[in-house]
This record gives C-alpha cells, sequence and structure tokens, in this order.
C-alpha cells in the first residue's frame, strides 16, 4: 500500500516538474511582447529604457550617471542597454515589430530616415521636442519629407589630422597644401623621405563610404549623380595614391579603428579621421595639427556629419510619451550636452554649447568649423535612398582600390545598380 | 528504489493502453479505472517539451524564414507586418543579381576545397597520432588549439597576419625575396586567403573523429597483414581507408554543413569583398539583411533558404548512402 502511494506521489511531482516547464516556455513566449507595459506600473512612475549605442561606457560612466540622473529628474527608473552602432537599428526594428520599442533611442544619424521610414519614430510635432536651436545643417540628417524626427545629441566629422615630424623632416610646409594637387605633391615628398603617406578606411561597409564623402563631395560630385566626371576624379585621387605608394593597400580592408592605429604608429604623415579620436592624439605621443579636408580646387570639401540622434519610438501606451520627452529634454540640455559631448569627444550641435567647447579647448577650433561646414548623408531628402547609394558607392571603391575595375567602370556599375 | 524493480509488471499494460489509445478504457480493468489517463497523460507531459522546443526553436524559425523570402517586406511593412505576398519574387531576384553567379562559384569551391584539404591534412594527422610515441597525446592536444579559440579572435588573428603592409606573412615572404602579396585586398587573394584560414580551423575536427575511428580498428588486422608482407603504405590503403568509411563519410557530411555555412571567419577577414571576391551565400546572405542600412530581409531570407536546402540534399545522400551500406 505504501509502495503505490510513493509511487504516485512520484509520477505526479515528475508530472508537475514537466507541466511547469511548459508552462514556463510558454509563458516566456507569450509574454516578451507586454514586458514594457507591464513594467509601467511600477510604483514611483515606473521604469523608462534608454537604449544607446555606447557600449564602451559601462555602468559606472558618466553618461550612465547622466541617464540615471535624468531618470531621478522625471520621477522614474532608467534601465539602460547599450548595443554596437551595426546593431542597434536592426534590434530597434525587431523591437518595433514586437511593439517593444525602448521609450527612449539613440542612434546614429543615418539611420533615422530608415527608421523614420518604418513609422518607428514620432515626429517632433507629435514629441515636442524643441530643436529651435539646434544647427539646420545637423538636424537636416534627421529630417525627412518635411518632418524632423528627434534631435541630435553630438556631431562629429572627418579632417586630417597630420604629424609635425614627418612632415618636418620631408620639407613639406602643411600651410601649402590647399587642394588635391598640393596635398598629393606634398604626399610624394613624404614618400621619397622615407616615411608613409596617407591612411584612411576604405572598407566595404558604411564607414568605406563616410571616409570617401569628403573627397567625392570635394570634387562636386552628387549622390544622386555616382558616375558623373567628378566623382570619377575623386575615385582615380585614391586610385592614384594607392598605386604610387603613398597610401597603403591594408586601406581597402581598414576600418577607421585600424586606420588610426597606423597613424598612430608615427610612420604616417596624414590621417583622414574623427573628431573621436581627439583624446587617441593626445596619447599618440607625437606633435599632431588639424587640417579640414581640401576640396579639388581649394577650400574645404563637405565632410558628412556623424553623430547620434535622441529619437522617441512609437508606442503602444500614449501614456509615456510625456516622461520620455523629459528624460530626451534633460539629455539635450545645454549643461548635458556640454558634459556628453565632452566625453565622446563630439561637437554640440548648438551654438550656445559650441562656443562653451571652444572657450573650454581651443583645439576643438577646427572641428567646429568642420562641423559647420559639414553634410548630412541622409540629407537632400535622399533620406532611405541613401543606404542603396551608399552600398553601390563603397563597392566601387572597394573594386576600383583592389584593381577589379577602374574608377569609371566601378562607378558606371554602381550608378546603374543604386538607380 | 523498489519502484525500479517495480518497473516491468507495469509496462505491458503501458504498451497495451498505448495500441488502443483512442478505444475507451475497458471497464472491467479495475486498475486503469482507478486512475485511467495517468500514464497517458504522463507521456504526453513528457513529450511536450520536446515537441514544443522544436516547433518553437526549429519549426517556427524555419517557418519564418521561408515567409520572409515569399514577401516583399520594406522597413514599414516588416514592422507593421503587412507585408504583400509575392511568391517567388524575391528568389528571381537573387538569381538576377549579377552576384548570385560568383557567389555560388565562391561557395563551391570554398566548401570543397575546405573539405578535402581539412579531411586530408585531418587524417594524415590522425594516422601519424595513432603510433603511440612520446608526446603524442600533448601535440595532439596542441592540435585542437585552433578549434577551441573564439572565432573573432583567429579570425583577427589571420587577418593581422596577412596584412598586406604590417602582416607578418608579407614579412615573411620579403625575407626570402618574395615581394608582398594582397592577401586579403586583392580580388586574386582573398578567397585563396580565407580558405587557409578556415582549413586551419577545421583540421582539429577531422584529426579527433579521425582519431578515434582509428582507435576502433582491431590491432590483429594490422599484425595479420604485416605477416603476410603487406608494407605501410598497402596497410592503409587495404585496412585503415575502407575500415574508416563509416566516420570519413560523417565527418564529411558534418564538415559540409559547417562549411557551407561559415559566415564569421570571411566577414571577420574581408566582409566578402573586395568586390564580393570573397562572397560566399552565407555572407550573401548576411550583407542583404543585416549589412546595409536599409535592410532587404526578403532576398537575405531567400539566399539563406538556398542553403538550408543545400545541406538538406547533401544530408538525405548521407542518409540514403547509408541505407546502402548498412544492407551490404
Amino acid at each position: 500500500m505504501r509502495r503505490t502511494a510513493m509511487r504516485r506521489t512520484r509520477s505526479r511531482r515528475l508530472l508537475a516538474t514537466a507541466l511547469t516547464t511548459v508552462v514556463a516556455v510558454v509563458g516566456t513566449a507569450c509574454s516578451s511582447g507586454s514586458g514594457s507595459t507591464g513594467a509601467a506600473q511600477d510604483a514611483d512612475g515606473g521604469t523608462y529604457t534608454i537604449w544607446d549605442p555606447y557600449p564602451q561606457f559601462d555602468k559606472g560612466s558618466a553618461w550612465a550617471k547622466l541617464l540615471d540622473d535624468c531618470g531621478t529628474k522625471a520621477g522614474v527608473k532608467v534601465k539602460r542597454t547599450a548595443f554596437d552602432t551595426s546593431d542597434l537599428s536592426n534590434k530597434a526594428l525587431l523591437a518595433a515589430q514586437q511593439d517593444n520599442s525602448a521609450d527612449v533611442l539613440i542612434v546614429d544619424n543615418p539611420v533615422v530616415s530608415t527608421l523614420a521610414e518604418a513609422g518607428v519614430l514620432t515626429t517632433t510635432d507629435e514629441n515636442e521636442l524643441d530643436t529651435s536651436k539646434t544647427d539646420p545643417n545637423l538636424l537636416a540628417a534627421g529630417q525627412s519629407g518635411g518632418k524632423t524626427y528627434g534631435t541630435p545629441i553630438g556631431a562629429n566629422t572627418l579632417a586630417l589630422y597630420y604629424n609635425k615630424e614627418v612632415l618636418k623632416k620631408a620639407g613639406v610646409d602643411v600651410a601649402s597644401v590647399k587642394d588635391w594637387t598640393s596635398l598629393t605633391a606634398a604626399l610624394a615628398k613624404v614618400k621619397k623621405a622615407g616615411k608613409k603617406g596617407i591612411t584612411f578606411s576604405a572598407i566595404g561597409t558604411e564607414e568605406g563610404s563616410f571616409q570617401f564623402l569628403p573627397w567625392f563631395w570635394g570634387s562636386g560630385a552628387q549622390l544622386t549623380d555616382l558616375d558623373s566626371d567628378q566623382a570619377v576624379s575623386a575615385l582615380s585621387l585614391w586610385k592614384g595614391w594607392l598605386e604610387k605608394g603613398y597610401a597603403p593597400n591594408s586601406v581597402i580592408n581598414n576600418t577607421q579603428t585600424t586606420s588610426w592605429q597606423e597613424f598612430a604608429s608615427g610612420d604616417y604623415a596624414f590621417a583622414e579621421n574623427g573628431t573621436w579620436q581627439l583624446a587617441g592624439a593626445e596619447k599618440a605621443g607625437f606633435d599632431y595639427g588639424v587640417l579640414p579636408i581640401p576640396g579639388v580646387n581649394g577650400g574645404n570639401a563637405a565632410a558628412p556629419t556623424g553623430g547620434e540622434f535622441v529619437t522617441l519610438p512609437v508606442q503602444g501606451d500614449t501614456g509615456r510619451y510625456a516622461t520620455a520627452r523629459k528624460l530626451a529634454t534633460c539629455l539635450t540640455s545645454t549643461q548635458n550636452l556640454f558634459d556628453t559631448d565632452t566625453t565622446l569627444s563630439y561637437v554640440a550641435p548648438t551654438a550656445e554649447v559650441q562656443d562653451k567647447q571652444v572657450a573650454a579647448n581651443a583645439q576643438l577650433k577646427p572641428w567646429v568649423d568642420a562641423v559647420k561646414a559639414a553634410k548630412g548623408r541622409t540629407s537632400d531628402d535622399l533620406g532611405t535612398k541613401y543606404p542603396k547609394i551608399s552600398e553601390q558607392l563603397w563597392k566601387a571603391v572597394q573594386s576600383a582600390l583592389s584593381g577589379a575595375g577602374s574608377p569609371k567602370d566601378a562607378l558606371a556599375k554602381a550608378q546603374s545598380a543604386a538607380r | 528504489m523498489n519502484h525500479v524493480t517495480h518497473m516491468p509488471d507495469r509496462r505491458p499494460a503501458q504498451v497495451r493502453k498505448g495500441a488502443a489509445a483512442t478505444a475507451a478504457p475497458r471497464p472491467a480493468d479495475a486498475r486503469a479505472r482507478r486512475r485511467p489517463t495517468s500514464p497517458q497523460w504522463a507521456a504526453w507531459a513528457f513529450l511536450a517539451p520536446v515537441t514544443l522546443y522544436l516547433a518553437l526553436f526549429y519549426a517556427y524559425p524555419l517557418y519564418r524564414n521561408l515567409d520572409l523570402s515569399l514577401r516583399n517586406y520594406t522597413v514599414r511593412s516588416f514592422v507593421q507586418g503587412d507585408a504583400p505576398f509575392t511568391g517567388l519574387a524575391n528568389y528571381t531576384k537573387i538569381f538576377d543579381d549579377p552576384t548570385f553567379a560568383p557567389a555560388l562559384l565562391h561557395t563551391v569551391v570554398f566548401t570543397t576545397v575546405c573539405l578535402v584539404f581539412q579531411y586530408a591534412i585531418g587524417l594524415a594527422l590522425a594516422v601519424f597520432f595513432h603510433q603511440h610515441f612520446r608526446l603524442s597525446a600533448t601535440l595532439r592536444a596542441l592540435f585542437l588549439v585552433p578549434w577551441l579559440l573564439p572565432l573573432i579572435v583567429s579570425g583577427s588573428t589571420w587577418s593581422w597576419m596577412l596584412n598586406s603592409d604590417s602582416g607578418i606573412v608579407n614579412a615573411a615572404l620579403h625575407t626570402v625575396g618574395i615581394g608582398p602579396v594582397n592577401w586579403l585586398t586583392s580580388p586574386d587573394w582573398s578567397l585563396t586567403s580565407v580558405i587557409i584560414a578556415n582549413i586551419w580551423i577545421g583540421v582539429p575536427f577531422n584529426l579527433v573523429v579521425l582519431h578515434s575511428g582509428l582507435q576502433s580498428i582491431p590491432e590483429n588486422l594490422y599484425e595479420a597483414a604485416a605477416l603476410d608482407g603487406a608494407n605501410a603504405w598497402q596497410r592503409f590503403w587495404r585496412i585503415t581507408f575502407p575500415l574508416l568509411r563509416p566516420v570519413s563519410a560523417i565527418t564529411l557530411l558534418l564538415g559540409l554543413v559547417y562549411t557551407l555555412k561559415v559566415f564569421d571567419i570571411i566577414w571577420i577577414m574581408t566582409k566578402g569583398g573586395p568586390a564580393d571576391s570573397s562572397t560566399t551565400f552565407a555572407t550573401w546572405s548576411y550583407q542583404l539583411g543585416f549589412g546595409n542600412l536599409l535592410p532587404a530581409f526578403g532576398p537575405g531570407a531567400a539566399v539563406g533558404n538556398l542553403l538550408v536546402v543545400a545541406a538538406l540534399v547533401f544530408g538525405l545522400i548521407y542518409l540514403k548512402v547509408q541505407r546502402k551500406q548498412a544492407l551490404s
């Protein structure tokens, strides 16, 4: 009798375990969609999620603390998730599909128009973010179809870093570098002196297009016409540098980080890189200078703007917008912009903070000028056409530089594919 | 412990019930009436986690991938979930794509060359380590390193070594008087470079499986062959190789599936470039779906499905061959 009873309880227990597992699995599968709304019912205002592309900042960083402070001010708890930049747009799309978007999404500027096209983001008309103080050329990257979908948290762009010592040894006066011809002449001198000329990133990703654009725009070419003579001249300039050995062959696979490492070795005269490397330049251990990227016949070429936008994704529960707006406004307030952009080594998007930055660090002056002259990649109402054009552009750059095709053929192919 | 010994006498009843699952419980069977459906329920409950797991993590993703490839997804319709059904449009799109032919060729070349070399080197090493000499176990363990390293580490290391300007490989070539080779940045070399790296990664797997296969070959066969005057070469081709055939078949099949889907190493080293010169179906699928700011999920899923079908076809071929072997 006892034995049967024991067996029964045992089989019951197993059954219960099995059922619990099933329930647990089914339960998690079903509840993932409603997670954020459930969290909203917490005490003291609830939890608000913020996604950002700054995985380099950990929990103890100033950035994470700023997010917490803004949360406290708005009377809510902030849950922060950091993604790799290239990962964030897909994650944001997936989350939107599940109606599980973050309350505040900080995202790379060329992605804004794609997310806006997907209907993921609220416009500034809806979310009432104040963008009046923001520089219009920076804001343009977040505009599409006459609507604005967020506000920049900071901007960066590209310029030429140069190694003063290498140039001095090669007998190059940096003031003479005014256009493409004089730059190429300087590279020739550097090579003659036994040093290396210039490094940049021509990798087959968005980074490659980003780095090529100053030369592309500097030649007078337009993104709507990839195979114009001007565009061919820009690509031929890069190709010529590679052929003559002024630039290393490794640029074809260089990310901007590996390209920077090459420059930091101290062998290179020039490097095309961004505002965010300023801190690294201080540590490089040699005297450096910064030069705006020259246009084909002198003057400064327009460089593309980098940097992220603070956006407010569409929520099923519209009651969340008010607090999300408070968080976004807090993040982009004058003092916080100054702090954030100093940590990120970015240029601020408003004139007021830019002045403050230059006052604090005079070396930022050329960068502020460069950012003012810069141009959004998705501007000119290119919007979601830009990603397709950009992919063809970096492919053309890769084909030409690796010798798979001439610059003219590569760009002609790109233009027909991007259409 | 008691219940274990008690098990056998219950089993027939269960089996009987299983066979007549739909029939009503027989009223005569008092025991079954007392707890009429409990064992049945328990059986289902035990089955449920596995079924659910398979459905959630295998069937559903496969279905989703098929669905993705048959609809015209834009970012907007991806989020709203109202993408129109377009039949095979995504497939015709990728077949007409200028990348298709090179990607197919690269996939075939990559897979075949990697398999042949991985298997040949793996087998040679397995035979070598099978003769138990000193340090054989230590050396064999060292050969496992490529397998144990995370791919991001080995991929990055290979791309440093093969760097055109500062890589150690070109430096070594320079000392013997050979000019620099643009391993990763020349369209003529990029595929070769990723193949070399992938062979290096795949050898340990072949070595381990084939080595354990060798241990199941009885020693006395070799002794008999040696007595009959067979030399080492003959012993290998007449004994080792034929007896290793079942193990070889499974090694090659698994290797094929692993190699077809290789993505990380290529992506880390060349991103499929320059100019698509090392693009395989795996990297192309990723490039379409995630490599651009504007994802093309439909065509990406279509390319992914082609890979799934290819792996499936080879799996079926393997099953058929195995059945034939078992029959003969």
